[in-house]
């Protein structure tokens, strides 16, 4: 009884496993694609969410992954960015494998946390390091899709230029909308006459990008050591640990 | 099995020995780190353990009185929720059972509760009867921040969320409620063997 009834607060609703058929695939980098999917009835979800999906073998062998949510809530269609990854056993096949009209088995949307909607506010700090840019972009998508003009921040961390997923989208909207600023933090190359950071994500950065008085919430994705120092960095900076929420992604998970 | 993924053959990688890995587990050599915030330090000297709530009598101990209490050193398969299990870790901790030892207690839930505000909520018979430990070493060394040190709960039959990393006590319920994941669409219960991942699973 005294289960039922906090279970009853809770609006239980199960996450059941259903199918998308892949509606259009984009390549972001040599290494990153994503996957735009038609699923009907899906229930929504909100930017930073992730879904869990299934490949099984005609033997009945599966594997499942987490990918995390790329579309905003707002689009008509959900799309995940999937890295491949050389060692991996399902980045591979969704990467490489899938084609337009094939079918996809996935559940969702996963998780509660990490997840940011226009009336939380801000400003936001979203701080990404590879592929962990996904669901920060995804939250920069619901803030553009519902008008709103919270200030918002990126600091992307990757390897190189050819290394940054969305580029285009995210160069146009930093030039486009004056509350949105990006920094790239380019690790292992950087093109001649390269004029952001040509380091890794550290505690003078994240000074510099910081709002003033630590005001918001900060988002950090990417792999574990990134996540670790970012989020250090942050409450070094001044930032309350309960303003920084993570999550992290690794070769683990491939 | 109705679907089949096109072109899907799976790399079957070590599928470890049988009867070890859950259903949608596959194993991993590495540790991975999950959590939801910064990862807390708090210095030994302001480190504490209780046991409270449904109790005629609330325990505590500082770090020096908890690592005085008799330890056991386990070797255990853990699973996250995120997928991965990792095989025979080994821990060094307390048992649970001996922090309940003088507790008098009608509870049937426990909620951990942990530095920077987590929280997870277990049946009381999940972390007794030499079934769960608050663990301070791995791997024979003291276990790290980034896993969970000082302290950790390791309740390694459940999904390993209900492991709450820099835990710092125990509150014990007449009735269950939902910790932090539990509250965000996780089972309440999360054993891995019936894949109690979600709400509803």
């Amino acid at each position: 009884m005294a289960r039922a009834a906090v279970l009853g607060r809770l609006r239980l609703t199960p996450i059941v496993w259903q199918l998308g058929e892949v509606a259009e695939l984009v390549d972001e980098t040599a290494r990153v694609k994503t996957l735009v999917l038609e699923v009907r009835d899906w229930p929504g979800h909100r930017a930073g969410q992730h879904v869990d999906v299934r490949l099984t073998a005609e033997d009945g062998y599966q594997a499942q992954r987490s990918y995390s949510i790329a579309s905003a809530p707002e689009d008509e269609r959900l799309a995940i960015t999937v890295e491949r990854l050389d060692d991996g056993e399902v980045s591979p096949y969704l990467a490489q494998e899938l084609v337009i009209g094939d079918k996809l088995e996935l559940r969702g949307p996963i998780g509660g946390y990490f997840v940011w909607e226009v009336e939380q506010g801000g400003p936001l700090l979203l701080v990404g390091g590879g592929s962990g840019v996904v669901p920060l972009v995804a939250m920069l998508r619901h803030r553009s899709a519902s008008g709103a003009s919270v200030p918002a921040r990126l600091v992307y961390s990757a390897r190189s230029l050819d290394d940054v997923i969305y580029r285009g989208e995210l160069d146009r909207r930093a030039t486009s909308d004056d509350q949105f600023e990006l920094r790239y933090a380019l690790t292992r190359e950087q093109p001649a006459g390269w004029s952001g950071y040509a380091r890794r994500v550290d505690e003078a950065i994240l000074r510099e990008v910081a709002y003033p008085s630590c005001e918001g919430i900060a988002f950090v994705c990417g792999p574990t050591r990134f996540v670790e120092t970012v989020a250090d960095g942050l409450v070094g900076v001044g930032y309350a640990p309960e303003q920084v929420r993570t999550e992290r992604f690794g070769p683990t998970g491939g | 099995m109705s679907f089949v993924s096109r072109g899907f053959r799976g790399k079957r990688r070590d599928e470890g020995p049988s009867g070890r890995v859950p259903p949608g587990q596959y194993l991993v050599d590495d540790f991975p780190v999950l959590s939801a915030g910064p990862t807390p330090r708090t210095p030994l000297d302001q480190w504490d353990f209780v046991v409270t709530g449904a109790v005629a009598e609330p325990r505590h101990w500082t770090w020096d009185a908890f690592r005085a209490l008799p330890s056991e050193t386990v070797t255990k398969d853990i699973h996250c929720v995120t997928k991965w299990s990792k095989l025979d870790t080994v821990w060094e901790g307390v048992s649970v059972d001996t922090l309940l030892e003088d507790v008098e207690s009608a509870a049937e839930y426990v909620v951990a509760f942990c530095d920077g505000g987590y929280t997870t909520n277990l049946p009381l018979e999940d972390v007794t009867d030499g079934q769960a430990w608050i663990a301070y070493g791995f791997d024979g060394e003291p276990l790290d921040p980034e896993h969970g040190g000082p302290a950790r709960l390791l309740v390694p039959h459940l999904y390993f969320w209900k492991s709450a990393k820099w835990v710092r006590g125990l509150r014990l319920l007449d009735e269950d409620e939902p910790g932090f994941w539990e509250s965000l669409g996780y089972h309440m219960y999360g054993d891995p063997w019936r894949e109690q991942r979600y709400w509803g699973d």
